[in-house]
């Protein structure tokens, strides 16, 4: 049961949003803009970054739904998202990818756990200054995202299918504030 | 030296804000509704939550930021510094350190807020719209952090950077400056 009273029946950060839509709305901006807005990285690599720092996080409704975004995004390729969130590092995702996902990694724990090094390493692969501030603050957002969807225990639904069809509609339609259930 | 290219005249968190810009303006609408908005918790309060997230969070240019607003509003330095040691013994009302207690298990990560730490907030008159902005502000303070420190933005070591950054989000709030921060570059070359 959800720590305060969300409307009934509407998962996750959805219910939250549609309780106090004064903050939801600038959440469901920053969402769109930062994973559908204009970025070096591909929307399918935004989500992938998404679906790991909240498989990292343990949470479950934003793992189930933007690890379907990505899987949809991905297309043929949607392996790759299932490789990555069972052990990164031997996943067949580029070697600039695994460097960013590996600073999103760090950024999960806290921000100083990212070194000189790391950032190197994903310059050496030919990530840019860009593409290393995306991965970040979207690593940073997840951070976000994951405390305020499980710290208030918002309803996570367990049915596979209730995530591909939001997996479906987050790929095409992207972030928008939801005014009814 | 930050890992990315940030303008030298602002340090932390601003230099980011000013890099990109489109992300900058839902996080500070975010952060200016959050922490200015209308609440029935004060301001001096909601940065007091800022602050011990961050100070948790080991974010030295937070920490220093927040605690000078919070002094600012609230006129005194000693509630920010001893619930800093302290939440419990902090001079804060039991409902305020319900509702910091909940903010500091946010920070650890969401599912470590148990129904035990709610019900006690509620049980000291904490509204559910009043939980909902002390764990939102929590997680979006997790973002700052995070997104500072992640970067290895500047923190500047003169306190009196920080009170000067206090009275302007007092006095400004969190949104962009109308004229920018170029007039900040005579004064960094100043103090330094």
């Amino acid at each position: 049961m959800p720590h305060i009273q969300v409307p009934e029946g509407v998962p996750g950060i959805r219910s939250l949003v549609m309780f106090r839509p004064e903050t939801g709305q600038y959440l469901y901006e920053l969402a769109q803009v930062l994973l559908r807005g204009e970025s070096p990285l591909s929307e399918a690599e935004r989500e992938l970054i998404a679906a790991y720092v909240s498989s990292r996080n343990n949470c479950m409704f934003c793992m189930s739904s933007h690890a379907a975004a990505a899987r949809c995004l991905y297309g043929d390729q949607k392996n790759i998202v299932d490789e990555v969130l069972a052990d990164m590092q031997r996943s067949s995702v580029t070697e600039k990818m695994k460097s960013l996902l590996h600073i999103a990694g760090k950024v999960q724990i806290l921000g100083k756990e990212v070194t000189e090094e790391d950032v190197a390493a994903a310059r050496e692969q030919g990530a840019s200054e860009r593409e290393i501030h995306d991965t970040v603050l979207i690593a940073a957002t997840f951070s976000m995202f994951n405390r305020y969807v499980d710290g208030l225990a918002s309803w996570t639904p367990t049915d596979p299918a209730a995530y591909e069809e939001m997996g479906v509609r987050m790929s095409t339609k992207g972030y928008a504030l939801p005014t009814k259930i | 030296m930050p890992y990315i290219s940030l303008e030298a005249h602002l340090p932390g968190i601003t230099g980011l804000l000013e890099y990109r810009k489109d992300t900058a303006a839902p996080i500070r609408s975010l952060t200016q509704v959050l922490l200015r908005g209308p609440s029935t918790l004060s301001e001096g309060e909601r940065e007091l939550i800022a602050t011990i997230v961050s100070y948790g969070n080991e974010c030295k240019f937070c920490t220093a930021a927040h605690t000078a607003a919070a002094d600012t509003l609230l006129g005194e330095s000693n509630t920010s510094q001893r619930m800093k040691e302290n939440i419990v013994s902090a001079p804060v009302s039991e409902k305020m350190k319900a509702l910091l207690e909940i903010a500091a298990l946010v920070r650890q990560n969401g599912k470590n807020v148990t129904d035990e730490a709610i019900q006690k907030a509620k049980k000291e008159g904490a509204t559910d719209i009043e939980i909902h902005d002390t764990v939102l502000i929590a997680a979006l303070f997790c973002l700052y952090n995070r997104y500072v420190d992640g970067l290895a933005t500047v923190t500047p070591p003169q306190p009196e950077f920080y009170q000067a950054l206090a009275d302007r989000l007092v006095k400004h709030g969190y949104n962009r400056l109308p004229q920018g921060y170029d007039h900040l570059k005579k004064t960094a070359t100043e103090v330094k």
